[in-house]
């Protein structure tokens, strides 16, 4: 047998293994009550947007090539940042508030400071290493932020020294999204291998894989307690996948829904599976949803 | 660093790395679904009765509510 032969027997028997492991835990299934949609009519295309930790302030990337910030209770622009680049796929906010990152086509992550005394906003890092677009970024601190790219790989970076850590590879399409555990150094990324992985930032590895979803993964969210996280993909429905069983605990789909899922949300408790192109605040106080009709509505 | 594209490596390199993964995945030790489907639940009812949006907001303590317009009479 030629040595590409034994690996793929080995490779098999492996993945029998762990299927065979998850079964023998798979001994109930989990049946939550399924609320139907919040936010009709945003099932649309992925419009970049996030809140702040302060829960008030919002940043949305808009189509002519601005950031802006905004104040949710007043409704005013309290930003508006012009960018390089007219086609952003995602912006994001520092969790201190001092600093925005977005992404431009270049695939280079550009960090905004907010907070220079002189009253405008400039270019403040930038972080190149991405050989393809950058999908989705979360900042750890100030700092390291962790970004997601169509070249495969997850990669985490300190903005300050303009260097990353080796990439975090394995998945076989692009990664789409990425969301920080709660309080620790993991996450989880979504790719259109249909596949979400846990990864160790410290240890640079990926520590678990979880499959069943049947195309692209489009939007992760980690349970507020990060031992569950939730995805959302391309086959309209979204899935809870559990840490500590390795697997998937349930599947939600309505017959309603046909469309491609590109974004989904825990609200504080993790009662409530937000799902859309939307964000929920820290404080669990609103939902704001953005679409391709350029308008951010806010919800609770 | 220039980022490993896995799709660009030989087969062979490709299957190695993936059976290296496996390994390390199957070692895993799993906790039984019931076990964890029961944590998620109670967590979730331990805390969604402070859930803003689950449990509403009153109106006056809501800074995104609609705000009235000025009438002049």
């Amino acid at each position: 047998m030629s040595e590409l032969d034994q690996l793929r027997q080995e490779a098999e028997q492996l993945k029998n293994q762990i299927r065979d492991a998850r079964k023998a835990c798979a001994e109930a299934t989990l049946s939550l009550r399924l609320h139907t949609t919040l936010t009709q009519g945003h099932l649309a295309k992925i419009y970049a947007m996030h809140w702040g930790t302060d829960s008030r302030l919002l940043v949305s990337a808009s189509q002519d090539g601005k950031l802006i910030i905004w104040d949710s209770y007043t409704t005013n622009k309290v930003h508006s940042i012009p960018l390089y680049s007219f086609w952003v796929m995602t912006c994001e906010y520092a969790p201190s508030g001092n600093y925005l990152a977005c992404d431009g086509l270049d695939n280079i992550c550009s960090t905004y400071s907010l907070k220079t005394g002189e009253g405008n906003v400039h270019v403040s890092h930038e972080l190149a290493g991405h050989t393809g677009y950058l999908s989705c970024f979360q900042f750890l601190d100030d700092n390291q932020i962790v970004t997601s790219s169509a070249d495969t790989t997850c990669a985490c970076g300190a903005l300050k020294r303009a260097s990353r850590q080796p990439p975090f590879t394995g998945h076989t399409g692009d990664v789409m999204s990425l969301s920080l555990a709660p309080n620790t150094r993991l996450f989880v990324s979504g790719a259109c291998d249909a596949s979400a992985k846990l990864w160790d930032v410290p240890k640079g590895m990926c520590r678990q894989t979880f499959t069943g979803h049947e195309s692209d993964i489009n939007g992760i969210c980690f349970f507020p307690k990060n031992n569950a996280f939730a995805t959302g993909s391309d086959d309209a429905t979204c899935r809870l996948f559990d840490l500590r069983a390795d697997q998937e605990l349930m599947t939600y789909s309505h017959d309603n829904i046909i469309c491609r899922i590109t974004s989904v949300s825990f609200s504080k408790s993790g009662c409530l599976l937000l799902t859309g192109c939307l964000g929920v605040t820290d404080d669990g106080m609103v939902v704001a949803t953005g679409s391709w009709d350029s308008f951010l509505k806010i919800w609770n | 660093m220039p980022a490993l594209h896995i799709e660009d490596l030989p087969e062979q390199e490709k299957l190695k790395l993936e059976v290296e993964q496996l390994h390390k995945e199957v070692k895993l030790q799993r906790q039984q679904v019931s076990k964890c489907s029961k944590e998620i639940k109670n967590y979730i009812k331990e805390h969604s009765g402070e859930d803003p949006l689950v449990k509403g907001i009153p109106e006056d303590k809501n800074p995104w509510k609609e705000k009235g317009s000025c009438v002049i009479s």
